[in-house]
C-alpha cells in the first residue's frame, strides 16, 4: 500500500488519544443539561468532526477539552492523563486552538502571531523564527513574503491559514478547531479543507473539528460525531458507515437526501488514476518541450518551479513565441490537492478553461492531471457498485430499505 | 516687549520646563491610574456607567475650586498643584481606556485564553496594545487639558508658567502686567504645541502598524 490517509496506520502519528468519559455540563438555572453524559474516544492521529444542529452542545463539548468551559462532572483524558492534573494555562499551551476566521491578533505580525505559544513556552527566538518559517511554508504561505505582514494585509483565506499555522506552532498532540473555515468563501473553503487534510496526512495530529456543515464533516472527518440536543450521541462512526447506514431517523434527516451524491465527496482524487502530460521547468528551452508535447498529443504543458510546484499551464500556442519556458500565464492555473473530493474536482474543472485540473500533493508538489472522463468513468463504476450493494443488502434482510443498523464494510475509496 | 522677554529669558525657559515637567509627571501617573481603574471597571461591567458619570462630573468641577478644596489638606506648593493636575488628567484617559478595553473583540480574548495566555499576559499582550490607540488619544487630550490646569495650579505657588499669568493679574494697570500675562499665555501655548508633537510621535512609535488608522 503506497497511499496513506484515512485510518491507515502506515504514517507518522504525533497525536494523542483523547477520551471523554461521562462528561456533563449543566448551567445553573437551566433544566436541561447543555452536554449530558458524553462519552467518546478519539483515536490518536485521527480527525473527528463534531456536527449537529445549533444548540446541540458541540462547541461546549469542544471547549471543555481545553477547559475554556469546565465540565460539571465527568473526566477528560489526553493520553490517559486527566486534563485537570495540570493548570488550565499549561494544558492550553499543549492543545492547538483554531477558531473561525483565524482570530489573529491584529496588532501582531504574522510571525508574532504564529510564535505566540512557543514564546510562552520559552523557546529561544532563533528556534521560534525557524519554526514560524517552517509552518508558513507548510500552510502554503511564502515566509519571506508574509512573515512581517499584519493580519489586515491578508485575505480571509490567508488569515485562516495563519490561524492553522498558529494552532500547530508548538507541535501540540491535540488540536481543537471551532468552525475553522466558516468565514471564507466556498472556493477558498474547499482549498483550505484540502490543505488541512494534506497537512494532517503529513503530521498525524489528533484533531477535533466542530462544524455545522455535514458536507465539511464528511470531507474532513476520519470519524464523525453526530450530536443531538444535549450533546447526545446520535451516531459516531466513519463517514462511509454513516452514509451507508444512518443509526436513526435523526441522522438520516441530518445527513440529508442525495447520499449517493454525497458519496462523491467521500471519494478522494488520489483514488483515481492521474494523467501525466508533458511537464517543463521555468527556463527550459521551448523547442524540445513543444516537440515532446506534440508527440505525446498534449495541447498544454504543465510548468513547474524548482520545488515541483505547478506555476503555469499554457497552451502550446501560448508558448510558441518564447524561446524559453516562462511561468506564465497564471490565470487558468487551477490546482487541487490529492485529498480533494471528486465533488471539488468536478467543481474546479467546470470553471477551468482546460476542463481538466492539476492535482498536487504535499506542499503543493505536482502529481498529475485529472480529466473529466476519468471522473465520470469512476462515477459510473461506483454507481453500479452501489446499486449491487443495495440489492445485496435487500436480499439479505428480506425487507427493502431496512439495512440501517447493520455495519456495512464499505470497500472504501482509499 | 522684546527686552522684557530677553531680560527674563533664562527664567522663562526654566519655568517652561517646569511647566512641561509638572504636566508630564501628572499625566504619567494619571495614565497608570486610569488604566488600572479601567481594568477594574472592565472586569465589573456595572461599574462602567459609574465610571463614565464620575468622570463627567469630575470634569465639571472648576479647577480653581479643586485647588481651594485641596489647600487645607496638602498646603501651598507643588504637591497641591501636582494632585490637582493629575486628578483632571485622569478623567479623559479613564473614559477612553474604558471604551478602548470594551472595544476589544471578545473572540480575540477567548482565543488568547484558549492558547494558554494568563490573565496578565492577555492584558499586556492583547488588551492593552489593542486599546492603546484609543487610550493614547485620551492621553493626548489629557496633556493639552493639563497645560491649562497647571497654569491655574500656579495659584498655590506650583511650578510652571502659570505664575506669570497671576503676576499679570495682580499687577493689573502696571505697565508690565500685560507683558507678564502674555509671556505666561504664549509660553503655555508653545509648550502645549511641542508636547502635542511629542505625543504624536509617541503614537507613531507605540501604536502597532497593524491597527493604525
Amino acid at each position: 500500500m503506497t497511499e496513506t490517509g484515512g485510518t491507515n496506520s502506515d504514517r507518522a502519528i504525533s497525536g494523542a488519544e483523547l477520551r471523554l468519559d461521562n462528561v456533563v455540563k449543566r448551567y445553573p438555572g437551566q433544566k436541561v443539561a447543555a452536554v449530558d453524559s458524553l462519552s467518546l474516544t478519539v483515536p490518536a492521529g485521527e480527525i473527528v468532526t463534531f456536527v449537529g444542529p445549533s444548540g446541540c452542545g458541540k462547541t461546549t463539548s469542544l471547549k471543555m477539552i481545553n477547559r475554556l468551559i469546565e465540565p460539571t462532572s465527568g473526566t477528560i483524558l489526553i493520553d490517559d492523563q486527566d486534563i485537570r492534573s495540570d493548570s488550565a494555562t499549561s494544558l492550553r499551551r499543549k492543545i492547538g486552538y483554531v477558531i473561525q476566521g483565524g482570530s489573529l491578533f491584529p496588532h501582531m505580525t504574522v510571525a508574532t502571531n504564529v510564535g505566540v505559544v512557543p514564546k510562552m513556552l520559552g523557546w529561544d527566538s532563533a528556534k521560534i523564527s525557524a519554526r514560524v518559517d517552517e509552518l508558513l511554508d507548510l500552510v502554503g504561505l511564502d515566509p519571506d513574503r508574509y512573515r512581517d505582514r499584519y493580519p489586515r494585509e491578508l485575505s480571509g483565506g490567508q488569515q485562516q491559514r495563519v490561524g492553522v499555522a498558529r494552532g500547530l506552532a508548538a507541535d501540540p498532540p491535540v488540536i481543537l478547531m471551532d468552525e475553522p473555515f466558516g468565514a471564507v468563501d466556498p472556493i477558498t473553503r474547499q482549498r483550505l479543507q484540502d490543505e488541512l487534510i494534506s497537512i494532517q496526512r503529513e503530521l498525524g495530529k489528533t484533531i477535533v473539528c466542530v462544524t455545522h456543515d455535514i458536507d465539511e464533516a464528511i470531507k474532513l472527518g476520519d470519524r464523525i460525531l453526530i450530536l443531538q440536543e444535549g450533546a447526545q450521541i446520535a451516531q459516531y462512526d466513519t463517514p462511509e458507515n454513516i452514509l451507508a447506514a444512518p443509526a436513526n431517523d435523526f441522522v438520516a434527516d441530518f445527513v440529508g437526501a442525495g447520499s449517493t451524491l454525497k458519496q462523491l465527496s467521500l471519494t478522494r482524487v488520489r483514488a483515481l488514476d492521474l494523467n501525466r502530460p508533458t511537464t517543463a521547468r521555468v527556463g527550459d528551452d521551448t523547442a524540445p518541450v513543444m516537440q515532446h508535447a506534440e508527440q505525446a498529443g498534449d495541447e498544454t504543458v504543465v510548468v513547474l518551479d524548482d520545488r515541483d510546484r505547478p506555476v503555469a499551464w499554457p497552451w502550446l500556442r501560448q508558448m510558441r513565441n518564447n524561446p524559453t519556458v516562462r511561468g506564465e500565464p497564471r490565470e487558468n492555473l487551477l490546482t487541487i490537492d490529492q485529498a480533494a473530493t471528486l465533488n471539488d474536482a468536478l467543481d474546479t474543472m467546470l470553471t477551468s478553461t482546460h476542463s481538466k485540473v492539476i492535482v498536487t500533493g504535499d506542499r503543493d508538489r505536482y502529481l498529475g492531471v485529472l480529466d473529466f472522463e476519468t471522473v465520470t468513468d469512476h462515477m459510473r463504476h461506483a454507481e453500479r457498485e452501489a446499486a449491487e450493494h443495495v440489492e445485496q443488502a435487500q436480499r439479505e434482510n428480506g425487507v427493502p430499505g431496512q439495512g440501517r443498523h447493520e455495519r456495512t464494510p464499505e470497500d472504501s475509496h482509499d | 516687549m522684546w527686552n522684557f522677554v530677553k531680560e527674563r529669558w533664562d527664567l522663562i525657559l526654566y519655568n517652561a520646563l517646569q511647566h512641561a515637567n509638572l504636566v508630564f509627571q501628572a499625566v504619567l501617573v494619571a495614565t497608570i491610574v486610569a488604566i488600572l481603574l479601567a481594568v477594574v471597571v472592565n472586569k465589573f461591567r456595572m461599574l462602567e456607567s459609574v465610571a463614565n458619570t464620575l468622570s463627567a462630573i469630575g470634569l465639571t468641577v472648576p479647577s480653581f475650586a479643586l485647588v481651594g478644596l485641596l489647600l487645607p489638606v496638602t498646603k501651598i506648593g507643588a504637591t497641591t498643584a501636582f494632585i490637582c493636575v493629575a486628578f483632571y488628567a485622569t478623567l479623559p484617559i479613564l473614559r477612553n481606556a474604558v471604551v478602548g478595553f470594551s472595544q476589544v473583540d471578545a473572540t480575540l480574548l477567548e482565543s488568547a485564553k484558549g492558547m494558554g495566555m494568563t490573565e496578565l499576559g492577555i492584558l499586556m499582550r492583547v488588551r492593552l496594545p489593542l486599546a492603546w490607540p484609543v487610550i493614547h488619544a485620551g492621553v493626548r487630550t489629557s496633556v493639552q487639558m493639563s497645560m491649562g490646569i497647571a497654569a491655574i495650579a500656579a495659584y498655590v505657588l506650583g511650578p510652571g508658567l502659570g505664575g506669570y499669568i497671576f503676576t499679570g493679574l495682580t499687577q493689573a494697570g502696571n505697565e508690565n502686567a500685560v507683558r507678564y500675562a502674555l509671556v505666561g499665555t504664549v509660553g503655555i501655548v508653545f509648550v502645549a504645541l511641542i508636547a502635542d508633537l511629542l505625543m504624536l510621535l509617541l503614537g507613531r512609535l507605540t501604536i502597532s502598524k497593524g491597527i493604525r488608522a
